[in-house]
């Protein structure tokens, strides 16, 4: 047999291309219809695992799956926010307790989350190295972003301004890492965690200024009516919260007009949650309440009913693959007649001869096949980080 | 020693009609068959090394009378017994010297591919003037090189029997006269009876015996 062997891997070898051109479409017609499933499959246990722990979320009316993807994975947030009053009024429901979630602005592509302590213990997240966010300006990354920015506590991480060309826009706000997060195979890996109120500064509904009263600060002062002062823009405005300056930074207006993007929520039973969203249905107000597992229900179904369609496409693709590759086999036999013929007069028996071509053959088919089987293994170790990269952008 | 006796082989209705009435070639002789083509040659070096069965008549190679053999038997003789030279070469592109040297003891699970006939095969190859290029593919080769690749695969299993297709058709007088001289010498060597087909009337002086197969009524 090992003869046999012999010559198939001398011919195969020989002809490189058209052995590596035959490997790659007999690997594709295997891999495409499995990978496709692993793929969906595990995008399916993703999507749902999240959605599964997180049993309710309010929002703003709009899209709820804006609102879900934006709530669980950090997306693009929902176009329109929501008022963070919204987290009391959960509360005071005696319902559930409510955890907000404020995503609007990114750091180097990561989103920034400003929330509460009550997430970390909410998601089961714990310090990989540092200690909690504790005042304004500090932040915990997740171990994702601290392995890509490089960034430790100690370090710092810069938010990114909305648009470089609005010069009255807001100003990046410098961070200080106080933590890094276990890795949670989660989008909390991808995420940067500040305390809500310096969400609302990087916004810029919180600042923090030069002392107007200061004599140094004399220069910007356009007038005073009682309390107020009014100034230019000369005074010069913080962008890092440091133990001088965290005294100047204050919020005007009622906190509880601030914006936040989602509200989760967190019923105490079952009954609670539908007695809550049988509140929100009758809610006159454009505020929503929704299920993130229904919603990401539907998601599935389209995205099974995209995968039907491109598992039927991948089908008449590899049907027709697998039948050019059939007639390359068979013109291949053709052209190598004399070759055959050969073999036959210096000796080789009809089984010798059929027992090397069928070797090529069933060499191509069983490469074909391994190579599919470790495109299948790589798609189901990474598939989840693909997904979930997907899902971000 | 090769015998036919009233040896009939015919391709369909009427169609190319060969007649030995008989036919003897002493062992260790070396013999070239002469004559317009179509006129059966090749269909006699098929017919005595087994590839084709006659439609009547005998045939006695080496002591065995290959037309009462199987088709199996026919090749298990053919394997022991006879080497075979093409007019155009027959070799594996996708195969080195070497290999395509060793061709018939990698296709034949009855003959034993071991260190001594590795060695004979490389000894084969120096003595053609190959020892340089076992591990070239044919395609590096001149016409020349490749019949002198042919002429060893044909010789490696010590045949008795040394059939030659037209083995100079495709080459230049210089290499045809090597090629030739090959042939004649491993024959001579291996006391084998060379049969050859040939249709270069200049070296027919070589040869002890030369048929002309215009007698033998082929073509119609």
């Amino acid at each position: 047999m090992s003869r046999v062997l012999y010559l198939a891997w001398r011919y195969l070898a020989f002809h490189r291309l058209k052995t590596t051109i035959l490997l790659a479409a007999i690997t594709l017609i295997l891999y495409l219809p499995v990978g496709l499933r692993v793929l969906v499959e595990q995008s399916a246990a993703q999507l749902t695992a999240r959605a599964v722990a997180t049993p309710l979320i309010v929002g703003a009316k709009g899209s709820p799956l804006e609102l879900v993807l934006g709530a669980l994975y950090f997306g693009a947030a929902p176009s329109e926010s929501w008022s963070h009053a919204e987290v009391g009024i959960v509360r005071d429901s005696g319902f559930a307790e409510a955890i907000p979630v404020y995503t609007r602005f990114r750091s180097r592509g990561h989103p920034i989350v400003g929330t509460t302590l009550d997430y970390f213990a909410f998601r089961g997240l714990s310090l990989a190295a540092g200690r909690q966010m504790a005042i304004l300006g500090e932040c915990v990354v997740g171990s994702r972003v601290a392995r890509l920015l490089q960034v430790a506590p100690g370090d710092a991480v810069v938010s990114s301004p909305e648009s470089v060309f609005d010069l009255a826009g807001i100003y990046p706000l410098k961070m200080h890492v106080t933590g890094v997060l276990d890795y949670s195979d989660s989008a909390d890996d991808d995420a940067i965690f500040v305390d809500l109120k310096t969400s609302w500064i990087i916004e810029g509904l919180g600042h923090g200024h030069q002392d107007l009263l200061a004599p140094e600060a004399a220069s910007g002062v356009l007038g005073r009516e009682g309390n107020k002062v009014i100034a230019n823009a000369s005074v010069v405005q913080f962008n890092e919260i440091t133990a001088k300056n965290i005294d100047s930074f204050h919020f005007h207006g009622d906190l509880g007009s601030y914006p936040v993007t989602s509200v989760l929520v967190l019923p105490h039973d079952q009954k609670s949650s539908a007695l809550l969203q049988g509140r929100y249905a009758a809610d006159p107000r454009a505020v929503q309440i929704v299920e993130p597992v229904e919603v990401m229900d539907e998601l599935l179904d389209t995205i099974l009913t995209v995968q039907n369609f491109v598992l039927a496409g991948a089908l008449i693709l590899g049907l027709a693959t697998l039948a050019t590759t059939a007639l390359v086999f068979w013109l291949s036999l053709r052209l190598r007649r004399r070759e055959i013929v050969t073999l036959f007069k210096i000796g080789g028996s009809r089984f010798a001869v059929g027992s090397v071509m069928a070797s090529e053959i069933v060499t191509v088919l069983i490469c074909g096949t391994l190579m599919a089987g470790a495109l299948t293994l790589l798609t189901s170790h990474f598939g989840s980080l693909v997904i979930r990269l997907l899902v971000r952008y | 020693m090769i015998q036919v006796f009233n040896l009939v082989f015919g391709y369909g209705e009427g169609e190319f009609l060969l007649r030995i009435p008989a036919l003897e070639v002493e062992q260790g002789s070396t013999t070239a068959l002469i004559g317009p083509s179509g006129s059966g040659k090749t269909t006699l070096l098929n017919l005595v090394a087994g590839i084709s069965a006659p439609h009547a008549g005998r045939i006695v190679c080496a002591g065995r009378e290959v037309t009462d053999l199987s088709d199996r038997e026919r090749r298990d003789f053919r394997i022991a017994n006879i080497g075979l030279v093409f007019q155009e070469f027959e070799l594996l592109g996708y195969l080195s010297v070497l290999d395509n040297i060793l061709l018939p003891y990698r296709i034949n699970r009855s003959l034993t591919l071991d260190a001594e006939v590795r060695r004979r095969a490389a000894d084969l190859a120096d003595r053609v003037g190959l020892a340089g290029k076992l591990q070239r593919f044919p395609d590096q080769l001149s016409h020349g090189e490749r019949q002198r690749v042919a002429v060893c695969r044909a010789t490696l299993a010590k045949p008795l029997l040394l059939l030659a297709d037209e083995p100079t058709g495709n080459l230049d007088p210089q290499n045809s006269a090597r090629v030739v001289q090959m042939l004649f010498d491993i024959a001579r060597q291996e006391g084998a009876t060379l049969l050859t087909v040939t249709h270069d009337h200049s070296m027919l002086d070589r040869f002890e015996r030369v048929i002309d197969f215009e007698k033998f009524g082929g073509g119609q």
